[in-house]
């Protein structure tokens, strides 16, 4: 019977349909607002669907030379990891399972599409892809250490590995939300380089390398994949909620599910925000910056957060 | 790591008409890059031998769609010096005009081309709906958007009046509001800087070997601009700076055009200011006489050449067009060379170039190594025996 519940959770609720059609329409705010910001009208709200629709019913093109199985079976892998790493989010109340060091879990199963978009362009054997494939693992090596630092700052005030008490720890003392500020920043830009987007959206920068890691990528493979990078962004966006914003105030049921949505839209909206205000930075001006500015913020965040918690008497 | 070739072009979404970059990759770096022209010839040289002086207007200024005015500007100059017909300064005025709000067309055209590049797209968005005013200005004046053509031979066919100018006055004045911005922005927002500062070097020394011209000269610091060293229509009497900068990147060329575009809006004023009365064209006759010509013309990309040879009658000889993009695609293998991929977009956005205004063709046997020249008999026979091969019959025979 757990194992059946377990299903459930993964492929029903919070899982792969709802994050599915909540990351869906997410992007529909997405590139409404980016619309919005740029003077331009912008998409009707049925426009990610026709897109995901019109991918789906396309043919699927494998390339001469891609292993078959590994090319078919990625974007499935990138889907099935993003709406597992969702379990241990409080969404509708507190997390569906949650253990000491829940917090490092979730950054593995996000990693796990970033390896998938690897794979995907490396195997695609096309130049374009593996040139956008280099790209997605050089950027990971920029982005992941300073996300993870920016992480474990909360985890430190609150003193433990699990999402669901750090968030229940800034939900008792929100005063000390104010203190995060620079994580909750320095975490925004990582994530941005997570998902890929302007002003780290080098892999498949389309004037540079057309399609980037996807660019052999057709059909419901290509609206898997793109799928899987709309549910990062509602994960990624509910874990800086649950770590830096007290997740759901400890509420539970459907005032916690109106916490939840309210925080995650709050966190793409400055997402957007960053896209519409800058230019594409290079993969090398990437990397520089996160080492040279994110990583030292979130050391600093850190000792900020070790003050607090062993220096204030 | 071993080196790749990847090609760019003649498909690319950075590219905007078919050119073929062929790129040799050391990893992220480029060591060398070639450029393959050749994909869009359109034979306009040889089409305006077939047509009279009037219909030659009309074909060449459709040679570009962004500086159409600069090149019929170019060849009408041409005849009219070999006509020496006395074209009226009312014309010259509107002529003069007329280019200026083509370079601020172009030049904010290019300013959201090169934020696409870059990746920038709300910049992008932005510039294209300011572009607008000076679209509806030119549509105003001229009747029409992009191919205005006003330009006749010994004058211009449309007059201005004192409410277009007013209304041409405050569309300036409100994209003089936008380019500060402008300047602002391409100058101080940090993601900009970090993709165009020591991106494309262009030595002022090798900027002059390889013939560059226009903005990407005067960005290698390179004092030319045919306004000010041979004037044309009444730039001579006109108050204006020649931009240039010294920092040789795509940077540079940025800074340059934007200035640039300053500089249009106070030649704009000027024009308008003090517009000559009179007659806006006088008559020339059909057949022009026997001679040739040369004229220099600065379009918004930079120097455009024309040369018409007539022979007594109502059609040309000859008419050689020389587009600027011609000679600034000489400097683009130097400028790639040692940047990065990520690089090439915009390092090829930055000379502002347009593929078809220069395209040219050559028959190439790449078995033999040999390049061969067709005559235009040759030529049409060869295309009605490679059709036939295919099936279809164009000979009408």
């Amino acid at each position: 019977m757990e194992i059946l519940a377990a299903l459930i959770y993964i492929t029903v609720f919070p899982g792969f349909l709802f994050l599915a059609s909540y990351g869906t329409a997410l992007q529909w705010a997405d590139r409404k607002i980016s619309a919005v910001m740029q003077n331009r009208v912008g998409p009707p709200w049925y426009q990610t669907l026709a897109d995901f629709i019109k991918l789906a019913s396309k043919e699927i093109v494998v390339p001469d030379g891609a292993d078959i199985a590994l090319f078919k079976a990625l974007p499935y892998v990138a889907v099935a990891s993003v709406s597992t790493a969702v379990l241990f989010l409080p969404v509708f109340g507190a997390p569906v399972y949650s253990f000491q060091g829940d917090l490092i879990a979730v950054i593995y199963l996000l990693t796990i599409p970033t390896a998938t978009f690897f794979l995907a362009g490396w195997s695609s054997t096309s130049p374009y892809a593996s040139v956008g494939s280099i790209r997605v693992m050089t950027q990971l090596f920029g982005y992941e250490v300073p996300l993870l630092l920016a992480l474990v700052g909360p985890a430190i005030l609150a003193g433990s590995w699990s999402v669901a008490e750090i968030s229940a720890y800034f939900s008792a003392n929100p005063k000390m939300i104010f203190f995060q500020i620079i994580g909750f920043a320095v975490s925004l830009l990582a994530l941005q380089g997570k998902l890929e987007r302007v002003p780290f959206d080098s892999p498949h920068a389309k004037n540079e390398i057309v399609g980037g890691q996807f660019t052999e990528y057709s059909g419901m493979l290509l609206a898997l994949f793109n799928l899987s990078i709309d549910m990062e962004m509602v994960v990624g966006a509910a874990l800086i909620s649950a770590v830096f914003l007290g997740g759901t105030w400890q509420y539970s049921s459907f005032a916690a599910f109106a916490v939840f949505m309210v925080k995650t839209f709050a966190v793409v909206f400055l997402l957007t925000a960053i896209k519409a205000a800058m230019a594409r930075v290079r993969i090398d001006q990437m990397v520089n910056f996160c080492w040279k500015y994110l990583a030292p913020l979130s050391m600093l965040q850190i000792i900020i957060d070790l003050y607090i918690k062993y220096g204030v008497k | 790591m071993a080196k790749i070739t990847i090609p760019l072009g003649p498909q690319h979404p950075a590219l905007k008409e078919p050119e073929n970059f062929m790129l040799v990759l050391d990893g992220e770096q480029i060591c060398d890059a070639t450029v393959n022209l050749g994909y869009n010839h359109r034979g306009v040289e040889k089409a305006a031998e077939n047509r009279n002086y009037i219909q030659d207007i009309y074909l060449i200024e459709r040679v570009c769609g962004i500086c159409s005015h600069s090149h019929v500007s170019c060849y009408i100059g041409c005849v009219e010096e070999i006509a020496k017909a006395q074209v009226p300064d009312r014309a010259k005025a509107i002529r003069t005009l007329i280019a200026e709000l083509e370079r601020v067309h172009s030049h904010l055209l290019w300013l959201g081309v090169a934020a696409y590049e870059m990746g920038f797209e709300t910049m992008f968005m932005y510039t294209w709906r300011d572009r607008e005013q000076v679209l509806d200005c030119l549509e105003m004046i001229t009747g029409n958007r992009v191919h205005y053509g006003i330009n006749t031979i010994g004058g211009v066919r449309r007059d201005i009046n004192a409410e277009q100018a007013k209304e041409v006055l405050s569309k300036i004045a409100f994209l003089e509001e936008r380019t500060k911005y402008y300047v602002k922005l391409a100058t101080e927002e940090p993601t900009i800087l970090a993709r165009t500062q020591n991106v494309g070097k262009l030595p002022n020394k090798v900027a002059l070997e390889r013939n560059a011209v226009g903005p990407t000269a005067r960005a290698s610091g390179v004092k030319m601009d045919i306004r000010k060293d041979e004037p044309y229509f009444i730039y001579d009497k006109l108050d204006f700076e020649l931009i240039t900068y010294h920092s040789e990147d795509v940077f540079g060329r940025v800074v340059v055009r934007v200035l640039e575009l300053v500089e249009s809006y106070k030649i704009i004023r000027q024009v308008l200011s003090a517009l000559p009365e009179g007659p806006i064209a006088v008559k020339v006759p059909w057949k022009i006489p026997q001679g040739e010509a040369v004229f220099r013309y600065e379009a918004p990309r930079g120097e455009d050449i024309h040369y018409v040879k007539s022979n007594g009658t109502e059609i040309p000889e000859r008419v050689k067009v020389r587009a600027p993009t011609l000679s600034n695609f000489q400097s683009i293998p130097y400028m790639l060379k040692g940047d990065y991929l990520a690089d090439v977009p915009i390092t090829i956005a930055a000379i502002d170039p347009c593929m078809s205004c220069t395209d040219r063709a050559v028959v190439y046997d790449a078995k033999k190594g040999k390049t061969q020249v067709f005559d235009w008999e040759e030529l049409r026979k060869y295309s009605i025996e490679f059709y036939k091969k295919k099936g279809v019959n164009f000979s009408g025979k």
